[in-house]
């Protein structure tokens, strides 16, 4: 499965953000880190603030915040933000859908959305840093 | 486990979520109307002859592969969780099964969860297996949240099911 740019960049940020136990992180050091276009991250976060999940720090020192809370935000609820996730496969409109070898795609489709929503639904932020900690590479955070 | 509201009345003492010592230990004989009503609060079913048909195969086994375990806050049981080794099944290498886990509404949020299941674990450990497993709704949002913030993953087995008729 492979994840709209955006969605990523939500996740880098959120995970960066709740990795920093609310110290301010800047919107540059994580276009830095992850390589990407500060314009673009920039829609990304204004996004997630108006999602409420993070908040803008004005000032010296200033950047965004996590203002969610870690054990009960999934992954499912920063990424449906930016991805079509609300209609299964079976209810969208594509070219063949209602043949019979069209709707037996769509169930089989629908199959795997189901897992993947639930997947997406049952793993928290928290978990997700403590997975981060389990990987080899270096767990989001400062720089050092 | 669930959210639902219970069917029935409740015989278990209170549940203490105050911060009284929470012990973990083997199942006991009149521990057993405090399960089915946090099983009944959690599903809103009462199932009275299958929890002591459970609690024959469980908590009376010689077998070291099986546990019983409930969470004790003072006298009063607020959780439990029931495991089993199984051999082959499934053409799996012997794992341990965790296929009951509940802890009281009212007693959550305090780490009982993670208790129960460190205990079980150890007990698996044991019995000689070195690998966890367990099998739930994918609907269940909150306990499939529960068990991956214990490190837990998808396993490389799918369940299949078909109507018949």
């Amino acid at each position: 499965m492979k994840l709209q740019k955006n969605s990523r960049l939500a996740l880098y940020s959120i995970l960066e953000f709740a990795a920093a136990s609310g110290r301010p992180v800047a919107a540059a050091e994580i276009a830095d880190k992850y390589g990407v276009s500060p314009h673009h991250l920039a829609k990304v976060l204004a996004e997630l603030a108006r999602a409420g999940v993070v908040e803008s720090i004005r000032g010296v020192g200033g950047g965004y915040r996590f203002a969610g809370n870690a054990r009960r935000l999934t992954l499912f609820d920063i990424i449906r933000q930016f991805e079509d996730l609300s209609p299964t496969a079976a209810e969208r409109r594509e070219p063949g859908e209602r043949t019979q070898a069209g709707r037996a795609i769509a169930t089989v489709l629908s199959e795997i959305d189901e897992i993947a929503h639930a997947t997406f639904k049952s793993i928290t932020i928290a978990t997700m840093l403590q997975l981060i900690e389990r990987q080899d590479a270096p767990a989001p955070g400062p720089r050092r | 486990m669930g959210t639902k509201r219970p069917a029935g009345s409740t015989r278990s003492p209170r549940p203490v979520s105050a911060p009284v010592p929470t012990e973990i230990r083997p199942v006991r004989r009149g521990d057993l109307d405090a399960v089915i009503a946090i099983d009944a609060r959690v599903t809103g079913i009462e199932k009275r002859a299958y929890w002591r048909g459970i609690h024959r195969r469980y908590a009376d086994a010689d077998a070291p592969g099986r546990q019983f375990l409930v969470a004790a806050a003072g006298p009063a049981v607020v959780g439990f969780v029931i495991g089993e080794v199984r051999d082959w099944e499934f053409g799996s290498p012997p794992c341990g099964w965790v296929f009951a886990i509940d802890v009281h509404p009212e007693a959550r949020q305090s780490g009982i969860g993670t208790m129960l299941l460190a205990a079980i674990a150890r007990g698996f450990r044991r019995a000689g297996v070195t690998k966890i497993r367990t099998l739930l709704s994918r609907d269940n949002s909150l306990i499939l949240s529960f068990f991956r913030s214990q490190g837990m993953m998808a396993g490389p087995f799918i369940p299949l099911e078909m109507d018949i008729e």
